[in-house]
């Protein structure tokens, strides 16, 4: 059982939690996930990590709610527990000196995106963060966003904040403006990381992108999460998370994510209206398994001092 | 004291030989296959005790027992069956403990003709002595009987193991090392113990609560256990030596990544890998996806077609089965006599409904315009010179493809190393396939300290195999704790 330590509401259906998981935050680096379970009859998945501290042994995640267990999750607050959390997953983000680059993200893709910018400015870089919104509500980290990079631009879909437009169109700006890139990330949804690909990829700037593909356990023994990468079948969990975007094929990607689409929408829609029943049953689970890992916790001190 | 403990005072007369002989095998009591391909509760029953004693009956005793000596771990068989003989089923399942510590999961899914029971003199007559079954028997008897005797553990070594991996291997190498007397903890990367017995083989074949009442015996026996750790990802192998101490190692994290067919369409919707259509199925409880989140695409009246041959290939035919499939359809490339699925298996699926497309293989998929899959197209083959591991190869017939129709297709046709551990142990060396190297008898590997085991060693293999690499790795990591420690 993982202790969330603090849950706070960043966005419009946005929330971001610190959890107690020492091991995982001893190891994450930049650009890993986390797999989590909520309840026993619950799905695996996937989530990005936003930063960790490895002193006080907690990781922060940034969730919004797009189906059940997303939903689920964010109606837990401060104290309540997290069923399973395994990780950090995946290879972190490959951190050089390119010289000028260029984060685009889009809402929470912002969260997986921030440590790799971090990291990327500490290494040297002249980084350049655009961050994208469906509208103001919706944009979340400005101010870890702004202290991440050396410029920073916000764009949303409606003009709510910062400029309208999409994260493309002030990457095309600076493009046109003659500014020189020599690295780009795109974090966000499939289509906005398919229209970054196809501005990059034919001025041969070296790109990645995170692909967010569906997953089950996240150590590469089931093959569900791959991707193709130009002929090449990749595993998103183990070979991923980010790949060159001139090489990803998006509209696979698509397609496969599209896969339980149905299923998802009826596990929302019923869970939305049955929110209050779900999550009484779901503390009650935790509850009774909290007490019995506190059982077998005291059953072992009792042996402890035994052979003592 | 109920009936059932009774000491074996019960004293059956041995029959004479050529009356035993003239004993047929007990048959084993199953679900009918029109109910049972519909559910997915245990299709075998379990023999009866007094089957059990008219089976154990059978055995003539050998001097030279080739039952034993086909056993890849040596269980004591001769004398296991003769204390079922006279009635002592607890006795004959404490016999089974000392060279297996899971019994009740190897009665269960060990490839027993070509293992003990092909090595029956009876079989080369007739039938031989349902070795298996009687297993099952004992070991189901021993749990129900509630008189599960623990094994004594010795007193505190001060040493501690960490093990990596909760499968068949993991789990006999923790049972025997905490009763050495050593601090033993089990590393599992999924959130349920049990490895390939909970998401691989399906619950209809082997019932997650075995697994789980063994699981809960090396717990009681003091076993500790951390699920959610990914060695290799959350924690190293050096870490675990040098930051928590741990002594010694066991790397056990079984057969890896499913391998593919590398034809075109393998990624449309509908196509999975075994592995993957096991595991939403057997550990996230797929099947009934009223009470569980996990999806999988509904395979209710349609085409399912599953490709290959093995156990894992046949564990998913039956289960698309079960979730409803109209058709249930296992391709394999050779023929029905190369296919290195459990003879029982075989059994089962025709019984329950499944079509055998032998001599077959797919080499491509095809689907619609929004990239569901809607048929394989495939080619027929016919069997060539054998090859290297003497099976007869197959070889495409020119010009006799043809087309497939299925919504779900299942690739079943193997597993590659998985990297995780050997990509961040540099010093643990690795063969041509990214297999970690280890001895075949102490299971040492490279790397000082660090024993492996399992299918991580062998590539994929049996579940009694992997046991078999679990104990003679707790022999060899006791050996080398207790010694001065030498590693050459």
């Amino acid at each position: 059982m993982y202790k969330i330590l603090e849950a706070r509401t960043v966005a419009l259906n946005i929330k971001q939690f610190v959890i107690e998981a020492p091991r995982i935050a001893r190891k994450q680096q930049p650009g890993q996930f986390i797999i989590l379970r909520l309840h026993e009859k619950g799905e695996r998945i996937p989530l990005t990590i936003k930063s960790s501290n490895p002193d006080a042994g907690t990781i922060t995640i940034v969730v919004q709610s797009v189906g059940k267990t997303t939903s689920m999750l964010n109606c837990l607050e401060a104290g309540d527990s997290i069923l399973d959390i395994v990780g950090p997953l995946g290879h972190p983000s490959e951190i050089q000196n390119y010289g000028t680059a260029i984060i685009l993200a889009g809402s929470v893709g912002t969260a997986m995106a921030l440590p790799t910018a971090h990291a990327l400015k500490q290494a040297g870089n002249h980084v350049i963060f655009i961050e994208g919104a469906r509208s103001k509500q919706m944009v979340v980290f400005e101010e870890e966003v702004r202290q991440a990079s050396h410029e920073t631009y916000l764009m949303t879909d409606d003009g709510t904040y910062g400029e309208q437009g999409l994260v493309t169109n002030k990457l095309n700006g600076l493009l046109d403006a003659g500014r020189h890139v020599d690295f780009v990330l795109a974090v966000g949804p499939v289509p906005m990381m398919r229209a970054v690909a196809r501005v990059t990829s034919p001025l041969a700037i070296k790109t990645m992108v995170s692909l967010n593909s569906i997953m089950v356990d996240g150590t590469g023994m089931c093959g569900g999460c791959r991707v193709l990468l130009g002929k090449q079948s990749k595993f998103a969990c183990v070979d991923g998370p980010e790949f060159d975007a001139s090489q990803v094929d998006f509209e696979v990607l698509m397609q496969r994510n599209a896969m339980y689409r149905d299923k998802e929408c009826q596990s929302s829609k019923q869970f939305d209206q049955h929110k209050d029943e779900e999550m009484t049953e779901l503390r009650a689970e935790l509850a009774a398994k909290l007490g019995a890992e506190r059982n077998i916790r005291t059953e072992l001190d009792a042996k402890e001092k035994h052979y003592v | 004291m109920s009936e059932d403990n009774t000491p074996p005072t019960l004293k059956i007369k041995p029959l004479p030989m050529r009356e035993r002989m003239k004993i047929i095998r007990t048959i084993m009591p199953e679900r009918d296959p029109q109910v049972r391909s519909r559910n997915f509760e245990e299709v075998n029953l379990g023999l009866a005790p007094a089957d059990a004693l008219t089976e154990a009956s059978r055995c003539i005793e050998c001097a030279k027992p080739g039952c034993v000596i086909e056993c890849p771990v040596g269980v004591k068989i001769k004398e296991v069956v003769s204390l079922i003989r006279v009635g002592d089923y607890l006795g004959a399942a404490t016999k089974m403990r000392e060279d297996n510590a899971l019994p009740a999961i190897t009665g269960r899914v060990c490839p027993q003709e070509n293992q003990c029971e092909g090595g029956c003199v009876l079989g080369k007559k007739g039938s031989p002595v349902a070795i298996g079954n009687l297993e099952r028997f004992i070991a189901d008897y021993e749990r129900t009987s509630g008189n599960l005797g623990l094994p004594a553990i010795a007193p505190a070594t001060g040493k501690s193991i960490a093990i990596v991996g909760s499968g068949p291997a993991g789990l006999s190498a923790a049972g025997d090392l905490v009763q050495k007397g050593h601090r033993v903890r089990v590393f599992e990367a999924l959130h349920e113990l049990g490895g390939v017995l909970v998401y691989g083989i399906p619950e209809f074949r082997l019932p997650k609560s075995i697994v789980k009442t063994e699981v809960d015996n090396l717990r009681r026996m003091g076993v500790e256990f951390e699920t959610n750790v990914v060695v290799g990802k959350s924690v190293t192998v050096d870490e675990l030596m040098n930051e928590e101490g741990y002594d010694a190692i066991f790397v056990a994290t079984g057969a890896g990544l499913p391998q593919f067919l590398g034809v075109p369409g393998e990624h449309f919707n509908g196509v999975y890998s075994a592995n993957e259509f096991l595991t939403r199925v057997n550990l996230m409880r797929a099947y009934n996806p009223d009470e569980y989140d996990e999806p999988i695409y509904d395979c209710r009246d349609r085409d399912v077609i599953v490709v290959g041959g093995g156990n894992t290939a046949m564990d998913a035919v039956r289960t698309a089965r079960r979730l409803g499939a109209r058709s249930a359809t296992l391709v394999y490339r050779r023929s029905k006599t190369e296919m290195p699925a459990r003879l029982e298996e075989v059994h089962h699926a025709e019984a329950e409904g499944i079509e055998f497309r032998m001599l077959t293989n797919p080499v491509e998929f095809i689907g619609d315009e929004k990239g569901w899959l809607t048929g394989a197209r495939c080619v027929r083959m016919e069997l060539g010179e054998p090859d290297a591991d003497g099976r007869r190869r197959p070889v495409p017939i020119t010009g006799s493809e043809f087309i497939l129709p299925a919504s779900v297709a299942i690739i079943g046709v193997g597993t590659t190393a998985n990297p995780l551990i050997q990509s961040t142990t540099p010093d643990l060396k690795t063969n041509r396939r990214n297999y970690i190297v280890a001895d075949p008898e102490t299971t040492r590997t490279s790397k000082r300290g660090v024993f492996a085991g399992g299918d991580i060693v062998t590539g994929g293999a049996t579940v009694i195999l992997a046991m078999g690499a679990g104990r003679k790795a707790a022999r060899a990591i006791h050996e080398y704790l207790v010694s001065d420690g030498t590693w050459e």
